[in-house]
């Protein structure tokens, strides 16, 4: 047996850098630093889990949509221990929107073949956190979301879904799709040995005619969204601040009084 | 006058709060026509007509508690086929923006997710979100198909507006994918008696500071001096000092109360995002440098071992 597993990656703009938007409201890419997505290091680490704890063949393919830098995010990922790396890159993809987006993807996903999905629970720059769903909703298989432990055992995946009322129990029949939190667990840093092989493992391009797909279905003019105004959030007016030198409770009481809040 | 259907996020047939600011958001936009599944559906009404829904939808099947996700989206592509609304408005929360998402891309939709306002506009509704850790604010649109649009909590106040709230049978035959993830366990979460966190008007929030599981009882106490809810930084749920359920931030819960109060937390970009919006911000910290200060109303740089008990007390007598 063996077990292809695919862990979709973004490619993002360091939530620590001045982030802004482009004068076509689409993301700034250029001013700022980018990297993996914290949050998809969770769901390369889970892939490497489940492929140590596995008997099958595991093969871990990482994929990207994004622009030339977003390579970095693959080397990153495939430095953690996966196998190879897809990257699909094209002009015409500039302002594709999450439908977009997750009709990239699952034409890449399709193409490489697949019999297990992980994604992390949402990108740090655009925090929707759909992408999974809607993959799921293209594929046509399960999804199973929003895990904060997972395990593949026989053809079968299960999980542990932490919500506001409950926490569930979930098990669905691979092919799935999964994404995970950060309670999954910790991502391991990539070793010198593993960024070393990492140089050496297969990265892929592949653009929109690789993927049979027209300049129209995606990028701003194919986005089912329109982004009309960007405006930056005037910066707060200073507030006061006191130091605690015995009544300094007592005198948060009174503004908190003063606020109506008490 | 345009139909808008409301999803509705209920626990047994007691309507959420969320819920109902999205009724007062939609009856700008056209007529709310809610939309509740699953077990205790029908005893929404009174709620759901109280808040101007002029129609509730309503359907129980096993399939909602017995599946993930998929019979809902089912179901709501029934209500959607049957009414062709201007608009479909979805709670934000983790399941409801898995719902909306799915819907929009089978009803050939744009979805937007996370709005924390909504108007009428020449074009379809507009939706005001807040991105980049708050700094910057953003109106869009959805371009193609029927508005699918997920609201934050704490985007408008509940305003009661009388309707007729006639309860309809909805009729659902579900996908061969409704029945692709089981159920098989579930464990509901145990009632601290606090508000739920992204629901709350005020939050009392303990981060590094608190320096131990056992501390954070001076934060529950000032909460629920206030009626607050307790948010915890990813430092101290990373500590195991706090439950990741109650986690403020980038990776946990975004929160937009009337008052938020931070102890103990420094800052960081990842929780200033899940609570900038806060309409009024306080912070306690020893560090006069801790970038939290560039934020607040209030602030009071000392130790919260000694403010945070002050604090409570101070509170408590006020309160009588």
């Amino acid at each position: 047996m063996s077990l292809r597993i695919v862990v979709t990656v973004k490619y993002v703009p360091d939530a620590t850098g001045d982030r802004h938007f482009a004068d076509d409201l689409t993301v700034d890419r250029d001013d700022v630093d980018g990297l993996l997505s914290e949050l998809d290091e969770y769901a390369v680490e889970q892939a490497l889990q489940i492929s140590e704890n596995s008997d099958d063949d595991v093969e871990i393919t990482v994929l990207t949509v994004g622009p030339e830098d977003a390579k970095d995010a693959l080397r990153k990922a495939l430095s953690m221990g996966a196998d190879k790396a897809i990257h699909v890159e094209d002009d015409d993809l500039h302002g594709t929107d999450v439908i977009g987006t997750s009709l990239v993807l699952a034409k890449a996903i399709e193409k490489a073949g697949y019999d297990l999905v992980i994604s992390g629970l949402a990108s740090t720059d655009g925090t929707m956190g759909v992408v999974p769903a809607l993959l799921a909703e293209r594929l046509g298989v399960p999804q199973v979301t929003l895990l904060s432990e997972v395990s593949v055992e026989g053809g079968t995946v299960k999980g542990r879904r932490d919500g506001d009322a409950a926490s569930e129990q979930l098990e669905a029949s691979l092919p799935a799709v999964v994404s995970v939190t950060d309670q999954s667990g910790e991502a391991r840093y990539p070793s010198f040995k593993g960024i070393m092989a990492a140089k050496k493992k297969p990265v892929e391009s592949w653009d929109l005619s690789d993927l049979d797909l027209e300049a129209g279905e995606v990028g701003l003019e194919g986005a089912w969204t329109k982004v009309d105004s960007a405006t930056e959030r005037p910066a707060r007016t200073a507030g006061t601040i006191v130091k605690d030198e015995g009544e300094g409770g007592k005198q948060l009481a009174e503004f908190l009084a003063g606020q109506k809040f008490i | 006058m345009a139909e808008v259907l409301v999803y509705v996020d209920h626990v047994d047939g007691s309507v959420r709060k969320p819920t109902l600011e999205l009724l007062t958001l939609a009856r700008r936009i056209g007529e709310p026509v809610a939309v509740a599944l699953g077990a205790g559906a029908e005893n929404t009404a009174a709620a759901l007509a109280e808040h101007g829904a002029v129609k509730v939808l309503t359907h129980d099947a096993s399939e909602y508690a017995d599946y993930l996700v998929v019979p809902k989206v089912d179901a709501l592509q029934a209500a959607v086929e049957s009414v062709s609304p201007a608009a479909v408005l979805v709670p934000s929360s983790a399941e409801g923006k898995e719902i909306a998402a799915r819907l929009a891309l089978r009803i050939g939709s744009g979805i937007i997710t996370d709005a924390t306002d909504l108007e009428a506009g020449d074009e379809g509704p507009v939706a005001t979100q807040s991105v980049f850790a708050a700094s910057f604010t953003t109106k869009s649109r959805v371009s193609k198909g029927v508005a699918v649009i997920t609201v934050k909590p704490n985007s408008a106040a509940v305003e009661a507006a009388p309707a007729a709230g006639a309860v309809e049978s909805l009729s659902v035959s579900f996908s061969a994918q409704a029945t692709g993830t089981k159920v098989t366990g579930r464990t509901p979460r145990e009632s601290t008696g606090r508000p739920e966190l992204t629901e709350a008007a005020i939050v009392v929030s303990g981060g590094r500071g608190v320096n131990g599981a056992e501390n954070f009882a001076l934060i529950e106490a000032l909460a629920d001096s206030l009626g607050a809810a307790v948010g915890a930084s990813r430092a101290a749920v990373d500590a195991g000092w706090y439950p990741h359920t109650n986690q403020v931030g980038q990776t946990g819960k975004s929160v937009s109360p009337q008052l938020y109060i931070a102890n103990g937390i420094s800052g960081a970009i990842q929780h200033r995002a899940g609570m900038q919006t806060s309409k009024t911000i306080v912070a306690v910290n020893k560090d006069a440098e801790a970038p939290i200060f560039d934020l607040v109303d209030y602030g009071v740089v000392g130790d919260l071992f000694d403010v945070v008990p002050q604090l409570t007390e101070e509170i408590n007598t006020r309160k009588g």
